[in-house]
């Protein structure tokens, strides 16, 4: 479904991609670790495909489509979904408002029918449930004003109703108490089907009790250092992540 | 036409309707016309040297020919052709500058209000007229005001007596009709709200044709004691209008006067809102929302003056630039010695949707008194580009982001409106013109 070959992207005259492999396919789970400022979230943005990081190179290819041709709009229209790590306050438009008009941007670019408002009503109902989130919450200008767990909660109900065949969750778990973070795991499980994959960006083996992944990476310096099953995970939680360093052959 | 040229076309025009007064000549209203001919004459149009022009330049407006009060076959054909749905209230035209009492309506009881045209009231109730008119407006420093007074004849006076609640709306609508020649109109309206009355009106600009149009409009406002005023001014003139208009306000002791000045279109606009507040525990509030595209220029002076304790004014004006578009906004606070306990606030923030607009803005405090609160704050910028990307993120395209979030930016401003009909109508405009190129 996704390939990413020898990926490198730069902000100013910062590398922080620098030839950076992966794959996933229809079904999988893969989770990405690795210290901070490593290029987790850049990895994240340049797929979704934000402008301000300049792609200097390495190809990406999304369903036999080159992704990197496509504005961020049209990702999202061929099922790339990005859980902001840290979503933005949108002031005077509601979520359901918003939603609306993705939904219906997309159909029309998938050469869809628009949905009526009857037929978003009873999409939203179902989806609500997924998350457990409060209709209260839905009206209010998106995310403004939210906590840090209402807009992760947020978040993963706009993937529910967006229903992407890749979802990249950029910490979602980071805010949640430790209900919010079953309920939301929940959600993604929900959500999970063989046809789409879900990239899950996270600091805490925690998340990976609830969202079990098929595979785990570490992120670090800008590639894809180590890969492993969901015991790496583990060792990471336990071991930090001075021994891959020195694999590295970096002195700590 | 140069400069002078229209200056002596005007002169000369004042000239020729005086000689054909009767009686009216030797009238208060006429004497004050007068003296305004002469004001305009000695001050003559600004140039961008006048520290208020300054970036509001009205070097081609003054350069044309313009037709005052052309005689016009406007329909009511015409005017199905630019409705404003579901207007309900009194509803009043002027085409031209000249009222057309065919189309117009007048649904309110005598008791609430009275309301005719301005020369029907210089004419039949010159002492009530005498009593209020250009009381408060000062033609002394601003030529277009002085013009307007000498030609004071075309618009509304409007009486809302003590206790009244008015019921309906006013709705003012000035066509100005271009599609033969260039037109000019100088509305002059007069509106006293007596005490303790509440009354909404709205003043809605219109022009239809390719040529040229020339709008000089004044209205006054005396507010009376406790009295409650709601003031909308919604301009959607075509690319080719001026609209030059002052809006003058007097406000007693424990009134609200609040004003919603909506530019929607126009070549070139210049609004001065002026508000004195000259009585205790009064409230001022100013709205206003300018969304100018093009090449085209909108300007907004306002200027609230604190005589008195006690009171409070609040001011909000949003500006959303397209193309080569040029913004202004000044924005005076007066507060007087005697104005202790005066709050003020005054806020103008300006999204630049192109590289080619532009925004000026200068605020303007001036505070005599110690124990006040004031703050003022303009910021211009872009649209948060975190914002968009989040959206498109979504699936939402750039230009229905864009447009999404500048509506947003927009809305309350139009929330603000009570009268639902023109709210309506603004929505649909507004939102029409943000999604234009
Ligand atoms: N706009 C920017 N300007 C300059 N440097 C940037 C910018 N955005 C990101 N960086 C840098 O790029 C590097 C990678 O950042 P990124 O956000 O991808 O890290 P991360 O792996 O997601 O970290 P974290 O675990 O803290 O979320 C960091 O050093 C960061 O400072
Ligand atoms: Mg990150």
């Amino acid at each position: 479904m996704l390939k990413i070959s020898n990926l490198q992207a730069k902000i100013g005259d910062k590398e922080i991609l620098k030839g950076l492999n992966l794959e996933v396919k229809a079904g999988e789970v893969h989770a990405i670790m690795g210290p901070n400022g490593a290029g987790k979230s850049t990895l994240a943005s340049v797929l979704a495909g934000r402008e301000t990081y300049e792609v200097t190179g390495g190809s990406v290819e999304f369903d036999g489509k080159d992704l990197l041709e496509l504005a961020p709009e049209e990702r999202a229209a061929e099922g790339v979904f990005l859980a902001f790590q840290y979503p933005v306050e949108i002031p005077g438009v509601s979520t359901t408002n918003f939603l609306k008009t993705a939904v219906n941007e997309i159909r029309k670019y998938r050469g869809e029918e628009a949905m009526d408002a009857v037929q978003f009503l009873k999409m939203f109902k179902e989806k609500m449930k997924i998350v457990n989130i409060d209709q209260s919450l839905l009206n209010r200008a998106l995310n403004e004003g939210f906590s840090g767990g209402e807009k992760k909660r947020n978040e993963i109900f706009q993937m529910a109703v967006l229903n992407p065949k890749l979802a990249i969750l950029d910490e979602t778990d980071s805010g949640l108490d430790i209900d919010a973070l079953r309920i939301v795991a929940e959600g993604v499980n929900k959500l999970k089907s063989p046809d789409n994959a879900t990239i899950v960006i996270t600091h805490y083996q925690r998340l990976l009790d609830f969202i079990v992944p098929d595979f785990v990476h570490v992120l670090y310096k800008g590639r894809i250092v180590k890969s492993g099953t969901k015991d790496l995970a583990l060792e990471l939680e336990e071991r930090g992540y001075d021994w891959i360093k020195e694999e590295l052959g970096e002195t700590v | 036409m140069n400069n002078t040229d229209l200056k002596t076309q005007l002169i000369a025009d004042f000239k020729t309707a005086e000689g054909r007064m009767n009686g009216e000549a030797k009238s208060a209203v006429h004497q004050i016309r007068q003296q305004a001919l002469e004001r305009f004459d000695k001050l003559g149009f600004p140039t961008i040297r006048h520290e208020e022009w300054k970036y509001s330049n009205v070097k081609n407006l003054v350069n044309q020919a313009f037709e005052f009060n052309a005689v016009t076959n406007f329909s009511a054909e015409d005017l199905a052709e630019m409705p404003i749905p579901n207007l309900e209230g009194n509803i009043l035209y002027f085409i031209n500058g000249i009222y057309n009492a065919e189309l117009s309506t007048i649904v309110s009881p005598d008791s609430e209000l009275q309301i005719m045209t301005f020369a029907e009231a210089a004419k039949n109730h010159a002492d009530l007229v005498e009593q209020y008119f250009n009381k408060y407006t000062d033609y002394q420093d601003n030529a277009f005001t002085a013009l307007n007074t000498a030609f004071a004849q075309n618009g509304v006076f409007v009486h809302v007596p003590d206790n009244k609640v008015v019921e309906q709306p006013i709705i003012i609508r000035f066509i100005n009709d271009a599609r033969t020649l260039n037109v000019a109109s100088q509305p002059r309206n007069l509106i006293v709200v007596g005490k303790r009355s509440e009354v909404q009106i709205a003043e809605a600009f219109r022009t239809i044709g390719d040529n040229a149009s020339f709008t000089n409009a004044v209205t006054e406002f005396v507010v009376a004691e406790e009295a409650n005023v709601h003031y909308y001014k919604v301009q959607n003139e075509s690319d080719k209008a001026y609209h030059v208009g002052t809006t003058s306000v007097l406000q007693a002791g424990k009134s609200v006067f609040t004003a919603n000045t909506v530019t929607a279109n126009g070549g070139f606009v210049r609004n001065n809102l002026n508000i004195k507040i000259d009585g205790e525990y009064a409230e001022a509030n100013m709205f206003g929302l300018y969304i100018p595209n093009g090449k085209q220029h909108v300007d907004n002076h306002t200027a609230v003056d604190h005589a008195k304790p006690n009171s409070n004014s609040n001011e909000l004006y949003k500006g959303i630039l397209k193309g080569k578009s040029t913004g202004v906004f000044n924005g005076k606070i007066f507060v007087r010695e005697d104005a202790q306990k005066t709050n003020a606030f005054q806020s103008c923030k300006n999204v630049l949707l192109s590289e080619d607009a532009s925004m000026n803005t200068k605020p303007q405090l001036e505070i005599w008194a110690d124990d006040v609160k004031c703050s003022h704050g303009t910021t211009t910028g872009q649209l948060n580009d975190d914002a968009l990307f989040y959206m498109q993120a979504r699936g939402i395209s750039k230009d229905t982001a864009r447009a999404l979030l500048t509506l947003a930016f927009a809305q309350d401003v139009i929330d603000k409106f009570e009268i639902t009909s023109i709210k309506e109508y603004l929505q649909e405009l507004i939102t029409e013109k943000i999604y234009q190129d």
